[in-house]
């Protein structure tokens, strides 16, 4: 959306405008900044798209997990200790060789955080959310991904509080890998649905 | 509300640029306006829907020129003025005043991790069952309600398929404003690229929402 110019600038006026916001809520006693760097360091360091790969990893290798993310996935998500704010609902959707699924919010910037973490900025940017729902294939490969001419889209718009995952197709060649080692190939975008998972 | 947030199907805005998973902020005032952000909704002086709303009030020309973390802080700023506990006056650099119950509504450090933990679920018992089942096919009224809504204007007068029935959720088509939560069935609806683009739509591929019960009729 910014030339490189406009964005620099407006960095600086957020400096001061978000700055001057916090010291003044805080000199209201609205808000303490230890509580503002603790939300900062969750988000930086516990929350993040790691969570998911270890529930993709997990319902990679046990098909009776697969089953419980499928029919109730925060239960399942929580499980492995994942779960609350921007999760509090949650459906996982699974890619197969038919299907694939593309999740987007084309209203805000609605995301599955406890698994997935804070979406990156083309998530909550107008070309990914205008275009998801119409050209999914076009703005797939605006990712490098192609996706074979048979394979059914279906894309995933969070209007509601529920908010989607996409648990990637497991890469063929993976079968010697353990849990830990398929969570490692798992990506971001893969549980979005705008890449593929491969083998190392 | 007809805003400059519902961008589904809306074209000219280019390419997606793709980023790496890391850094999550792109500049540290991203990371204090998320936090504060985060840190002001458990004030409880206005739900999430009220939060969208102010956010899709911007003016059109403000919201699509400004990052997103930009419009958290605008409406953010917007949003505690409306509440009465933030003034222009304090904004601009003025003496600061201190809401009696500051202390008894600030989050403390030490409850982040269980606010976290917690969130704010919206599901809610039903009051009666569920209008529609799997399967069956629905249209979505052409509702365009000034106020806040979660039926994107790409799916209006649109006939779909229910494909799931996720249960009875906050309606936030009321909890944006002062109707409180009157909660409703929650269901995916799916639909034909072709019903929502046109025949020149891709024919793989569908798309679906998940909508409040009052969005729907029978097909």
């Amino acid at each position: 959306m910014h030339d490189h110019d406009h964005a620099d600038n407006e960095m600086d006026e957020m400096t001061a405008r978000v700055r001057a916001l916090e010291t003044i809520l805080t000199e209201k006693g609205l808000v303490d900044p230890t509580t503002i760097d603790t939300i900062v360091e969750a988000m930086e360091t516990r929350i993040g798209p790691r969570n998911g790969a270890r529930v993709v990893a997990r319902a990679w290798v046990d098909p009776d997990y697969a089953a419980r993310l499928r029919s109730d996935a925060v239960s399942a998500v929580a499980e492995l200790g994942y779960g609350g704010a921007g999760g509090e609902h949650m459906r996982a959707v699974f890619n197969d060789a038919q299907t694939h699924n593309l999740i987007v919010c084309t209203l805000c910037s609605c995301y599955p955080w406890p698994v997935l973490g804070l979406p990156p900025v083309w998530y909550k940017s107008p070309p990914y959310r205008a275009r998801a729902v119409k050209e999914p294939r076009k703005v797939l490969e605006e990712f490098g991904v192609k996706l074979p001419k048979e394979t059914k889209i279906r894309v995933r718009d969070s209007t509601s509080e529920v908010r989607y995952m996409v648990v990637p197709q497991r890469p063929a060649g993976t079968e010697g890998l353990d849990e830990e080692a398929l969570a490692a190939l798992v990506t971001r975008d893969s549980m979005i649905g705008t890449a593929l998972v491969s083998a190392p | 509300m007809n805003g400059p947030h519902d961008l589904g199907g809306r074209a000219g805005f280019g390419r997606v640029t793709p980023e790496a998973e890391t850094p999550v902020f792109h500049a540290p005032w991203e990371a204090r306006a998320m936090a504060l952000t985060v840190a002001c909704n458990a004030l409880g002086y206005f739900t999430i829907d009220a939060r969208r709303h102010a956010r899709e009030r911007l003016p059109h020309t403000t919201y699509l020129t400004s990052s997103y973390y930009r419009i958290w802080i605008l409406a953010l700023e917007r949003q505690l003025q409306d509440a009465g506990v933030l003034s222009p006056a304090e904004l601009a650099g003025g003496a600061v005043s201190v809401p009696p119950d500051a202390a008894a509504r600030r989050l403390a450090p030490d409850r982040v991790a269980a606010m976290l933990a917690s969130g704010g679920p919206v599901a809610r018992p039903a009051s009666a069952p569920a209008r529609f089942v799997p399967g069956q096919w629905v249209r979505l009224r052409n509702h365009q309600p000034e106020g806040h809504t979660r039926l994107p204007a790409y799916a209006r007068d649109k006939t779909g398929v229910i494909e799931h029935v996720h249960g009875v959720h906050v309606y936030p088509d009321t909890n944006a404003h002062d109707g409180g939560e009157a909660p409703q069935w929650v269901y995916t609806v799916v639909f034909d690229a072709a019903t929502l683009w046109g025949a020149d739509a891709d024919p793989d591929l569908s798309v679906t929402i998940d909508a409040f019960e009052p969005y729907l009729d029978p097909a």
